[in-house]
């Protein structure tokens, strides 16, 4: 039987529910006192890697982000789901606006330090919806990826993934060591319980600043403006079945 | 690991666009999406190459060589492709760019494209640039954020753009009267590394769901999978395809490329019918930009009301059959 390490991503983003609003200087959105959490994709991510650990396919698993001083956060709830130890990049003040490139270089930084068979990351962040750091860092690390996993299996050194795909799933085979990203269907994250929170504070993170990795985390692609998007006029009600029909018609959009 | 030399880009130097579009397939036919790309990539001006590559590329070539826009068909054939694993199809791309030298490379802004182009971007040492919905020069893009809740315009300083196309945000280029040159490529790719195993495709004689002109989506009010029968018979007189929100998908009631949604599909048909859904905003992202929205739900304060054109707050057990009877009646 063999005993892997893995590494799972946990990215701090603005919590689903919290309406968006955009900043006045037209540089990206308002962040300051907004609610933040574990991107969800991350959260199917480390939850799989806890289940690993528990079948005894894994035997330890770190938790990184990147992120500011409050991406600890993110990390001691992952510690708290089961993770064993985190890492966190800490990026200064006006380094927060890491893309996906970046990012992906430093967590080549990380596994070529920490040596782990398997990186698991969420398939996108619902922040910038890009679902590229996965492929990202596949390719900077030249390892099989297995993308939009919503089932994996472990047998002798190799992952058997189902991914959904546009029309419908595919099965592929990846050889360890590899990159995988979790799609929403993968697994039901648990919910961290009190006395797991009160283990995890005990669970050592290790703080890294970005600024002294020696990698060029500088951006890409640069913001020229972030605007709200049109507003779509609705509302109008209609009464019944044979008014909306009549109106379908009256539109073309039937016969 | 390959490198391009590092150009400066600068409009005064006229250095040509040109593009390499990944031709998303299936073996037989060119995916629809990718005549969104093929417009996308007409926009940057410059000559456009075509890579079809797989275990089977011969009739999706010639199609692809009929495609108005397309300069030249590469054509890529081997058994490692099988599958169109992405070790595989990055490592002709790369080869490709290689010689060639392209200012852009572009894929469709589906699962197929995500998965692959990334990947390119990392070995090019460059940013990729997910599902554009708009290009204002041949650096600058605009794509969405946060499920669609903000546009971001960007300005990429890299030498090379490896971009997937929204193709809701752009018209399909013809798919008859090009006349391409075809050329095989031959690229040894080498990988153990990766082995694609098999697919389960949906199987539907219905329209496929993005490229469908109507659609009749449902979600939670459903209550369960047999109940979307009733939106497959409505479909089937209507001439739709069929999706879902995201919470009918997790409850099992559909399968999951029926998802329309900030993580599943981005969609903007002619008419776009939401049934039991309530309209949280990652489902608006997906179909918000649809032109004609109609919603029924029986709960009058459902967010899906604020976008709908025309809102119907009624019990669906008892407005879906009324549709599907008074449409047979006509």
């Amino acid at each position: 039987k063999q005993w892997y390490q893995r590494r799972v991503r946990g990215k701090r983003v603005i919590d689903y529910a919290v309406k968006i609003r955009v900043r006045p200087d037209q540089l990206g959105v308002v962040t300051d006192g907004v609610k933040h959490s574990m991107n969800p994709f991350d959260e199917n991510a480390v939850e799989e890697a806890v289940r690993m650990k528990q079948k005894k396919i894994v035997k330890e698993i770190i938790v990184a982000s990147c992120g500011p001083s409050q991406a600890q956060e993110t990390i001691r709830t992952a510690l708290a789901m089961g993770a064993d130890r985190g890492i966190h990049v800490e990026l200064a003040k006006g380094e927060e606006a890491l893309q996906p490139l970046a990012i992906a270089k430093i967590f080549a930084a990380l596994v070529e330090k920490e040596k782990p068979d398997l990186v698991i990351l969420g398939k996108q962040a619902i922040d910038d919806d890009s679902n590229q750091t996965t492929q990202l860092l596949a390719g900077l690390l030249n390892w099989p990826q297995g993308t939009m996993a919503s089932v994996v299996e472990h047998s002798e050194g190799k992952l058997t993934i189902t991914r959904e795909i546009d029309g419908g799933l595919e099965d592929i085979s990846v050889k360890l060591p590899a990159v995988i990203s979790a799609d929403l269907r993968l697994n039901e994250p648990r919910y961290a319980t009190l006395p797991n929170i009160m283990k995890a504070k005990k669970k050592k993170i290790e703080k890294i600043a970005a600024s002294s990795m020696g990698i060029d985390i500088a951006p890409r692609l640069r913001v020229i403006k972030t605007v709200d998007p049109p507003v779509r006029a609705g509302g109008d009600k209609v009464p019944d079945v044979a008014v909306l029909l009549e109106k379908l018609r009256e539109k073309g959009h039937i016969k | 690991m390959l490198r391009t030399v590092r150009k400066l880009t600068n409009p005064a130097l006229g250095r040509f666009a040109s593009t390499l579009v990944l031709v998303e397939h299936d073996g037989t036919s060119v995916n629809p999406a990718t005549l969104h790309t093929i417009t996308a990539a007409s926009k940057l001006g410059g000559p456009i190459h075509a890579l079809v590559a797989g275990d089977s590329c011969q009739q999706v070539a010639a199609a692809a060589a009929q495609i108005a826009g397309v300069e030249k068909v590469l054509v890529s054939e081997s058994a490692a492709l099988k599958g169109q694993i992405s070790e595989a199809v990055s490592a002709v791309i790369l080869s490709l760019q290689a010689s060639n030298n392209y200012t852009h490379i572009m894929a469709n802004g589906t699962v197929y494209g995500k998965n692959i182009l990334p990947r390119i971007g990392a070995k090019l040492d460059v940013a990729p640039i997910s599902d554009i919905i708009e290009i204002a020069s041949e650096n600058t893009f605009v794509r969405t954020i946060y499920a669609g809740n903000a546009i971001q315009t960007i300005e990429s300083i890299d030498p090379v753009k490896v971009i997937t196309v929204r193709a809701t945000a752009f018209e399909a280029a013809a798919s008859e009267g090009g006349t391409a040159s075809t050329e095989t490529v031959d690229c040894g790719i080498d990988n153990d590394k990766s082995e694609f195993l098999q697919a389960k495709l949906s199987k539907s004689d219905r329209p496929e769901l993005a490229a469908a002109s109507i659609v009749i989506s449902g979600g939670r009010g459903l209550k369960n999978g047999e109940n979307f029968e009733m939106l497959y018979t409505l479909a089937d007189k209507m001439g739709a395809a069929v999706g879902a929100s995201r919470a009918a998908v997790d409850a099992g009631y559909v399968p999951s490329d029926l998802q329309v949604g900030q993580t599943g599909k981005m969609i903007a048909p002619d008419l776009y019918i939401a049934v039991g859904i309530s309209g949280a905003i990652q489902h608006l992202a997906g179909m918000k930009d649809s032109k004609t929205i109609v919603a029924i739900n029986k709960d009058g304060e459902a967010p899906i009301f604020q976008v709908s054109d025309y809102g119907l707050v009624d019990d669906l057990f008892k407005a879906v059959p009324e549709m599907i009877s008074s449409i047979e009646q006509q």
